[in-house]
């Protein structure tokens, strides 16, 4: 078993009740990497976290952390992880060092063993002067911290954040990234899930992006990237416009489909990049009669492998 | 020192043993609930000044009415009855912790550690055992402040407080399958007059089942809450005039205490555990 991947997943299947969340997953996550998984609300990250941290037993398809299956490994495969939840798992009214040392003591430590341990954790958190303070006392960000650091007693082999970041404010989300970062310097894997595509660029050595319970692209972050065009062309029309016109002129030099901006007042593309392109685009407009405020050339981001992909933007899924 | 901390697989000593793991996960997880009791006193009501209130107010406002058949006082009959309620009373507090526990992260959390899959309700009772014991010495001080007296020896009041708590104690068990069955907090609470309340006013632990209409008199006299009532007004020495009614529990109230709380064990301990590992996998 010590070549098993650290966690792999054969087309599971989740369904709550009549709600499929998770429709054949397919995932391979190498050892000692962090592997991004993202996805709008509702894609099934979170279900996809709590299976193969053996919180959920899957309707059908098999999992795998470390080669020991989720269902009938699940005391196994116990002893090798750590979660941390998208809500914080803490207790409320005891202090932050009192939280760690019972998860220490919960995941076998001796007391001693807890009690050291949470004192490293807690230093290594830039928590130790509100260490003795009851947790409900914390602001969001210290909660989240410290239900960072209660996943990482007992040294866990394989880890999962499920939205590590999500409602801290810039600052926070900052530290955050730092310490998640030197998590993985320590060889362990992560399992990261996200809404935002700059964390997984940020953050993530491979991604899967999943929509509707399943996995609809897999790669490095560049991958995913190039595979819809490295670079974009921006047209910005005038009011009035000529949406038509200017996809018909726009198609000679675009490596994929444009897509229109619901206000119809922007297209963008995926292009090759050759010298004087923005130039000759803007004469091609002009040429067919489409009045343009700006043309512009960007490097795609994960935010347009998700539109191309899915159809909708990584934000929300309001325009179905 | 911090990159060791991080470092994956570093060797930690496991312990090993199923039920040296079991006793550890109760007792840590027990610790916690007291924790909180101790940053919250007020979560101690229940057991303080609620069976206070009780005590005093059907002594001195119930109390002159009530008849005992057979004579004796009314002091003396009631604490008998008040500690049955005094402690089964906690179900509902129980059934609100289990819910409350159930509905945060911290559950996910303790499902995803290696530790005993009983320990989390197993330990809720535990603490609530524990509280229980103030509760029954809140009863008794206050018991001997208006006139309770006991006119046994220490043999039978030990074995009346022990009947008490393993009564209380199978109780913990029905508020922890309440906890898992029902969804919110509120409905746990609700579960304290729905339940509760009916079960300790339906028996003689206030008032003598004489005094009922006889369709409800074999209810009373087969609820799990006279037979305690009539078990320690035995043992203490009290006017007991439960013993005068035939029924069987009321004739062997001692022997029908421990039936009843062994049978609520057997059935609603086993239960809950399976509830929530099933809940645990959802
Ligand atoms: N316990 C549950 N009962 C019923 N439906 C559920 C349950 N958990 C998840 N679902 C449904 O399964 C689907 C996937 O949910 P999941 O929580 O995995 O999504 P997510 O990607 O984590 O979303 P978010 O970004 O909002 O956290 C959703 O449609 C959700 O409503
Ligand atoms: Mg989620």
């Amino acid at each position: 078993m010590g070549e098993a991947p650290a966690i792999e997943a054969e087309g599971v299947v989740k369904n709550f009740g009549r709600t499929t969340a998770l429709a054949g997953l397919d995932l391979t996550v190498p050892r000692g990497t962090v592997y991004g998984l993202l996805g709008p609300n509702g894609a099934g990250k979170t279900t996809a976290v709590r299976t193969f941290a053996t919180l959920l037993r899957p309707d059908g398809g098999r999992a795998r952390v470390l080669g020991s299956d989720v269902v009938t490994h699940a005391a196994r495969v116990r002893s090798v992880i750590g979660l941390t939840g998208q809500y914080a798992a803490l207790d409320e009214y005891l202090s932050a060092r009192a939280n760690l040392v019972m998860i220490g003591r919960l995941s076998r430590l001796t007391a001693a063993e807890a009690g050291r341990c949470a004192g490293d954790l807690l230093e290594r958190f830039g928590l130790t002067d509100a260490a003795g303070r009851a947790v409900k006392t914390y602001s969001g960000g210290m909660r989240r911290r410290l239900d960072l650091a209660a996943s990482l007693i007992g040294s866990p082999e394989v880890l999962f954040l499920d939205e590590p970041t999500t409602g801290l404010d810039p600052r926070s989300r900052a530290v955050m990234w730092d310490i998640i970062r030197a998590l993985t310097a320590g060889g362990t894997t992560l399992l990261l899930t996200t809404q935002y595509l700059e964390e997984a660029d940020q953050l993530a050595a491979r991604i899967a992006v999943i929509d509707g319970g399943r996995v609809i692209a897999e790669g490095t972050p560049g991958e995913l990237k190039s595979a819809v065009g490295g670079e974009r062309i921006a047209v910005d029309l005038a009011a009035g416009g000529d949406v038509e016109a200017a996809i018909t002129a726009l198609k000679p030099f675009s490596a994929g489909p444009a897509v229109a901006s619901e206000d119809g007042l922007r297209l963008e593309a995926p292009v090759v990049l050759s010298d004087g392109l923005t130039t000759t685009v803007v004469r091609a407009l002009d040429a067919a009669g489409v009045q343009v405020t700006e043309v512009s050339i960007r490097r795609a981001s994960l935010d347009d492998v998700f539109l191309s992909l899915t159809g909708h933007s990584a934000e929300g899924k309001v325009a179905a | 020192m911090t990159s060791a901390v991080l470092s994956p697989g570093r060797g930690v000593t496991r312990q090993a043993g199923r039920f040296a793991g079991f006793v550890t996960d109760v007792w840590v997880l027990t610790k916690r609930s007291l924790a909180r009791i101790r940053r919250e006193p007020e979560t101690l009501a229940e057991v303080t000044i609620q069976p206070i209130l009780f005590v005093l107010m059907f002594t001195y406002v119930f109390g002159g009415a009530i008849g005992i058949p057979g004579g004796g006082s009314y002091h003396e009959y009631l604490i008998g009855g008040m500690l049955g309620m005094g402690l089964a009373q906690t179900a509902p507090g129980t059934a609100v912790a289990v819910v409350t526990d159930m509905s945060t992260g911290l559950i996910d959390r303790f499902r995803s550690l290696p530790m005993s899959r009983a320990a989390v309700l197993s330990a809720r009772t535990v603490a609530d055992l524990l509280t229980q014991v103030i509760g029954a010495i809140v009863v008794a001080g206050v018991g001997l402040a208006i006139g309770w007296r006991v006119h046994t020896g220490p043999g039978d009041i030990i074995a009346a407080f022990a009947l008490a708590l393993l009564f209380g104690y199978a109780f913990t068990w029905v508020g922890a399958c309440l906890g898992m069955v029902l969804r919110s907090p509120e409905a746990a609470q609700q579960s304290g007059f729905v339940i509760f309340l009916p079960l300790t006013f339906i028996s003689s632990a206030f008032v003598p089942t004489q005094g009922m209409p006889g369709w409800l008199q074999p209810v009373a006299e087969w609820n799990p809450m006279s037979a305690l009532a009539a078990a320690c007004r035995h043992l203490f020495g009290n006017p007991n005039p439960a013993a005068a009614v035939h029924a069987w529990p009321m004739q062997h109230p001692q022997l029908a205490v421990i039936a009843w709380s062994v049978a609520m064990l057997v059935v609603f301990a086993p239960l809950a555990v399976r509830l929530y590992r099933r809940k645990a996998l959802g």
